[in-house]
């Protein structure tokens, strides 16, 4: 069963939708991922992303519309040994050490890394002799991403890879996946954190209620939804100088109020309490990321759909789980 | 070798786990040697009861680590790990023959571990004997491995041991496997409808006509031809694409 050689193509979705008994999941959705990037998907729960990444494994098979994984079906590129993952709510098998179990999956691969490599790599060789299904959250989910990497696939998908680890703990975890994707792996993985899409991914894909809203470089969609804006009483400051404050994308005055766009609200709030000490009344505010989706897809939206918009993303996500 | 690696995977979380070192080797170890000294020159249902408790207690725990697999299926499935392998290359016939190859190579060591005692309260069996009572309890044990696949790809991990031990104890204990419980009338009539009755009663087999009447193959051959579709159709249910 000698596997044939991956065609050089990425991930391809086309017009790909799929529901589950009333929920529409996916509504359609194109997509492709050129091999050697690392794409973020990003959206609230419900947004999708969980049912995209399940039809690229072959998990699920859409209702309409085709996927593709390196020019073959995902089931054939996951029989090839091209694919390696991490899925939600999944947590090792107990009765194995942690060791075990990442060398059982190499296993399964045509042509695995080294066990031991790979355990340093991930950051959990000081745990290798410990039980698989007593590690803590973080822990599990780095053993998961262990098991994802060594039989050396070309595609790495990763949902949710972060959920349940802590700040220090993720820190380490986007350090080793950017170091796989250095190698020129194919990476997909979803979030729900945009800081994570911003840091770690060439370009963040944006899903809200099954379609993808936005796509782009990850500054791009940054800029387009990481807004926040402060609002203050400060009579007298030049906008120019403002506009240049650290975390500030642009600035506006209307008489003595203020007002400035931020990406990071927290370095430019502190950036301009330090410099203007006479500012007052100050406000932050800022889109919600689920605010801030529902913004970019409402247009988007049927006016019948709308009354419903407001509700849904929660109620879709309590569905899919 | 992804198959050699997978199997002994498998068994070495078999041979880890309390239920197995409990119910397929400790329990039925145990009772035998705490209930055949006051017994030894016993006969029962015409051979001596050491043979007869050994082939009894035999079958017992062995056909606890026969259907044992599905405890780990449940478990691994409310874990996420058997839809964690559907993404590996894995190949759904390995995974199978290796649960298939686990429950034998489990079941085989109980059998083992009883014929040693066996011996030591007196049971003599040729070569041929030991074998072809082997051999028939292996037979036998075809429906419990398939029940233990199909019930474990479609109970959840609280539901399984009452369905797994309800069934084990209950033909075990009609099978004969702790003595015998009805000797004619319409009772055993029905008990040999039962492939636990045949595996308990291999070790009388291969004193006497060394085979399992027609009777008992046909039995042994029905449960198995109807239970193996039905643990190929849990399987599959529970590992579709939808």
């Amino acid at each position: 069963m000698s596997a044939p050689e991956p065609v050089r193509m990425g991930i391809e979705l086309s017009k790909v939708a799929k529901s589950y008994s009333s929920v529409q999941a996916v509504r359609g959705i194109d997509l492709a991922v050129a091999p050697g990037e690392t794409v973020a998907l990003l959206g609230p729960n419900g947004a999708g992303k969980t049912t995209t990444i399940d039809m690229i494994l072959g998990l699920s098979r859409p209702d309409s519309g085709t996927v593709a994984v390196f020019g073959a079906s995902p089931t054939e590129a996951v029989k090839s040994g091209w694919i390696g993952g991490t899925l939600q709510d999944g947590s090792p098998p107990d009765q194995l050490r942690v060791r075990e179990l990442v060398a059982l999956v190499a296993s399964y691969y045509p042509h695995p890394l080294s066990v031991d490599e790979v355990l340093r790599q991930t950051g959990i060789a000081d745990i290798a002799e410990r039980w698989a299904s007593k590690l803590s959250g973080g822990q599990a989910q780095r053993v998961g991403f262990a098991a994802a990497l060594v039989g050396d696939p070309d595609l790495l998908v990763l949902d949710e890879p972060t959920s349940g680890i802590d700040v220090e703990g993720r820190r380490e975890f986007w350090q080793a996946m950017r170091a796989v994707a250095e190698r020129g792996k194919t990476i997909l993985f979803a979030t729900h954190y945009l800081e994570e899409a911003d840091a770690n991914a060439d370009r963040i894909v944006l899903m809200a209620r099954g379609q993808i809203v936005a796509d782009g470089p990850a500054t791009e969609i940054k800029a387009k939804v990481g807004s926040r804006s402060i609002r203050a009483t400060l009579p007298g400051a030049g906008l120019a100088e403002l506009g240049a404050l650290p975390g500030v994308l642009s600035a506006e005055r209307h008489g003595d109020a203020i007002t400035l766009s931020c990406s990071d609200t927290d370095a430019a709030l502190g950036a301009l309490l330090s410099k203007f000490p006479n500012t007052r009344d100050v406000e932050v505010s800022g889109a919600s990321l689920e605010e801030a989706f529902l913004e970019l897809t409402v247009d988007k939206d049927d006016h019948d759909d709308r009354d419903t918009v407001g509700v849904a993303p929660s109620l879709v996500g309590q569905e899919l789980r | 070798m992804s198959g050699a690696t997978h199997v002994r995977y498998e068994l070495l979380r078999a041979l880890r786990s309390w239920r197995t070192l409990f119910l397929s080797f400790g329990l039925p170890l145990v009772v035998y040697c705490v209930i055949v000294p006051s017994k030894r020159h016993a006969v029962t249902d015409g051979i001596s009861f050491p043979l007869y408790f050994m082939t009894g207690m035999a079958a017992y725990g062995a056909m606890w680590g026969s259907i044992n697999p599905g405890a780990r299926i449940a478990r691994d499935r409310a874990k996420g790990w058997v839809r964690a392998l559907r993404i590996t290359p894995l190949r759904a016939r390995n995974e199978i023959v290796a649960k298939v190859l686990t429950a034998y190579l489990i079941a085989l060591l109980t059998l083992a571990l009883l014929y040693l005692a066996g011996t030591l309260f007196g049971v003599r069996l040729d070569a041929a004997q030991w074998l072809e009572m082997t051999g028939l309890l292996l037979v036998g044990l075809a429906p419990f491995v398939a029940v233990g696949i199909a019930l474990g790809h479609v109970l959840s991990v609280d539901a399984l041991p009452a369905a797994m031990g309800g069934f084990v104890v209950l033909l075990a204990l009609l099978g004969g496997a702790f003595g015998q419980l009805f000797t004619s009338g319409v009772m055993l009539t029905i008990v040999k409808l039962l492939p636990s009755f045949w595996l308990v009663h291999a070790g009388k087999t291969v004193v006497g006509s060394g085979s399992w009447p027609a009777e008992g193959w046909i039995v042994v051959a029905i449960w198995t031809l109807c239970l193996i579709p039905l643990a190929a159709i849990a399987y599959r249910h529970d590992t579709a694409i939808v």
